[in-house]
């Protein structure tokens, strides 16, 4: 069995994120790592892979040469190796153009399954995989908060707004996992000290066979024309509570026609 | 300029955000039309008229039955493609994200999501979407059309205008592919009163109440309130609270009329969640509770105190 799993190096959660003004783009310039996300699906990939007792573990990224250090975290953990799809002429993809080359990548990987984290948290971007399912025609389950693999088939428990619906599809499949799946491992020293030595390819765009003017920002469909700072909230009113705490929010409710 | 809304539904109701995207639709003027996939749903899709549809296509089939994106996809781009619509819109939610966006594949076609506004400039349309914790306000556009468009829950009214829709079939044909997810078994969570999507006011509670059954008082303000409970990660780790209430980066985001947050802290994971409510109301004892910083209502003090008093003189006022 073939697990591909979809990682993306993002900003570091604490680093301060800005957008570049003359680029409208997000700075990746800072601090980075694996998208935290994506640890989860690894996770779930390496789970898989041990309890089946065989099959293959791939990472599959598009980014800048640096996501190479973000996949090597996932490398330690127990990934075998890593695919990272880089070129100029993938800077500002959106999602049409994104899930073009992560299909492409995909189809000349031909893994039985799938899988993705469930956002980005730089973008909080959540639905790449169903554009890539789509490009791939291949069934798709979401927000998969359990999963088994087994005779062919996914079954997942996908956790929705109103409650949980259990969803069945055959492999090949792509899947979505919830970060309620499970608690992913740290990487053992060993780990770490093997992480380098374990395959790490980087392909073009000439290599995956897309035209550029298919992908980054020539082959997107959305653009970005300005940026503001938010609206502000306004004045906060500050209580301390004397007893009457209850009556003063009533009150400022009433006001505001709130009740 | 002709816009489509696709109208979520749950049961026999559409569920209040897509009412309100088809509100906004209407208000950017053009034809605007609704789209209601489902098994026995041509009773909800009657009502989409009220809120501004001239025309409410209906796939109405046994197949359509289980809320799975992959046949809407297939139903939404033979519409697409043979009425021509300009614009293609979403109330945010796990299944519309998933067929927006592979609409957008199957289409070629830009999706924007996250987003809270959007405005008409002539033919162009301008999204507005908070991006990087909500830190920054970002104006985006689409290149092509069909525009593909997703909105943060409750970023506009359900308004109804009084109208009514004319109902027509769409022929349902499928991919192979699209069918092979199947729905085998649900577990939905008994409720009563509105969704957090759907709620007007929403009372969240975090680690601040010190302890789960805290949420029982929650709930009481809540009821009296005609709202909705939500909660912070933090306590739906802990098991204190359902997962279906997690409010935050990792949950949903809303944004209610009133959102009144109970030993909140106010992290910014859970901050992207509720900062675009109208009006927020903190109560939290710690005075440097970062929730202080964004609230309109700030009172440091006890919840387990002021929660159940206020919950009383709510309810006083009949």
């Amino acid at each position: 069995m073939k697990i591909a799993v979809c990682v993306k190096q993002v900003p570091e959660a604490g680093a301060a994120k800005r957008i570049d003004p003359q680029t409208k783009r997000l700075d990746r310039g800072g601090e980075a790592g694996l998208n935290a996300f994506d640890a989860n699906a690894v996770e779930e990939a390496l789970r898989i892979r041990e309890s089946s007792g065989e099959g293959e573990v791939v990472l599959v990224s598009m980014g800048p040469s640096r996501a190479l250090e973000a996949m090597r975290k996932a490398l330690a953990m127990g990934a075998d190796r890593a695919l990272l799809l880089s070129d100029d002429a993938l800077e500002g993809s959106d999602l049409v153009a994104t899930s073009r080359v992560l299909a492409a990548a995909l189809e000349r990987e031909q893994p039985d399954l799938v899988l993705f984290g469930q956002q980005a948290s730089d973008s909080d971007g959540a639905v790449l995989w169903a554009a890539v399912a789509e490009r791939l025609r291949r069934p798709l389950v979401s927000q998969a908060a359990e999963l088994e693999v087994g005779d062919g088939k996914v079954r997942a428990k996908r956790q929705t707004e109103f409650g949980y619906d259990r969803i069945e599809a055959p492999l090949p499949a792509v899947v979505a996992v919830s970060d309620a799946i499970n608690e992913p491992r740290y990487p053992s020293l060993k780990g770490i000290m093997g992480a380098k030595s374990k395959p790490q390819e980087t392909l073009s765009l000439g290599d995956l066979g897309v035209d550029a003017g298919q992908a980054g920002e020539a082959g997107s469909q959305t653009e970005v024309y300005e940026l503001s700072p938010p609206p502000s909230r306004g004045e906060t009113v500050r209580i301390e509570d004397d007893g009457s705490a209850a009556q003063k929010i009533v009150d400022y409710l009433a006001e505001r026609k709130l009740i | 300029m002709t816009t489509l809304v696709f109208l979520e539904h749950h049961g026999d109701e559409i569920v209040k955000n897509s009412l309100g995207v088809l509100s906004k639709a209407a208000s950017l003027g053009g034809d605007v039309a609704g789209v209601v996939v489902g098994s026995g749903v041509r009773d909800a899709a009657a009502r989409a008229g009220e809120y501004g549809a001239s025309r409410v296509f209906v796939a109405d089939d046994p197949s359509l039955e289980a809320p799975l994106p992959q046949p809407r996809v297939d139903v939404l781009a033979s519409l697409v493609r043979d009425q021509g619509f300009d614009n293609v819109l979403f109330g945010q939610s796990i299944l519309a994200a998933d067929l927006a966006s592979g609409l957008a594949a199957r289409l070629e076609a830009g999706l924007n999501w996250d987003l809270t506004d959007v405005t008409a400039d002539g033919d162009r349309l301008v999204g507005k979407r908070p991006a990087l914790a909500d830190s920054v306000l970002v104006d985006v556009g689409w290149k092509s059309t069909p525009r593909l468009a997703l909105f943060r829950s409750g970023s506009f009214e359900a308004a109804p205008t009084g109208g009514s829709a004319e109902l027509l079939d769409t022929p349902v044909q499928l991919e192979d592919f699209s069918s092979r997810s199947l729905l085998v078994g649900q577990d939905q969570e008994a409720r009563s009163g509105p969704s957090i999507e759907d709620a007007d006011v929403i009372v969240a509670g975090g680690r601040g109440l010190g302890k789960p059954e805290g949420f029982g008082m929650l709930e009481e303000l809540a009821k009296a309130l005609h709202g909705a409970v939500a909660a912070t990660r933090a306590v739906v780790d802990a098991g204190w609270y359902p997962y279906a209430s997690q409010v935050g980066q990792t949950g949903k985001s809303v944004a209610p009329k009133l959102y009144i947050a109970c030993g909140i802290s106010g992290a910014i994971q859970h901050k992207v969640g509720m900062q675009s409510s109208g009006t927020i109301v903190a109560i939290n004892k710690d005075a440097n509770a970062p929730i202080f910083e964004f609230c309109d209502l700030g009172v440091v003090g006890d919840v387990n105190e002021i929660v159940p008093k206020l919950t009383e003189l709510v309810r006083s006022r009949g």
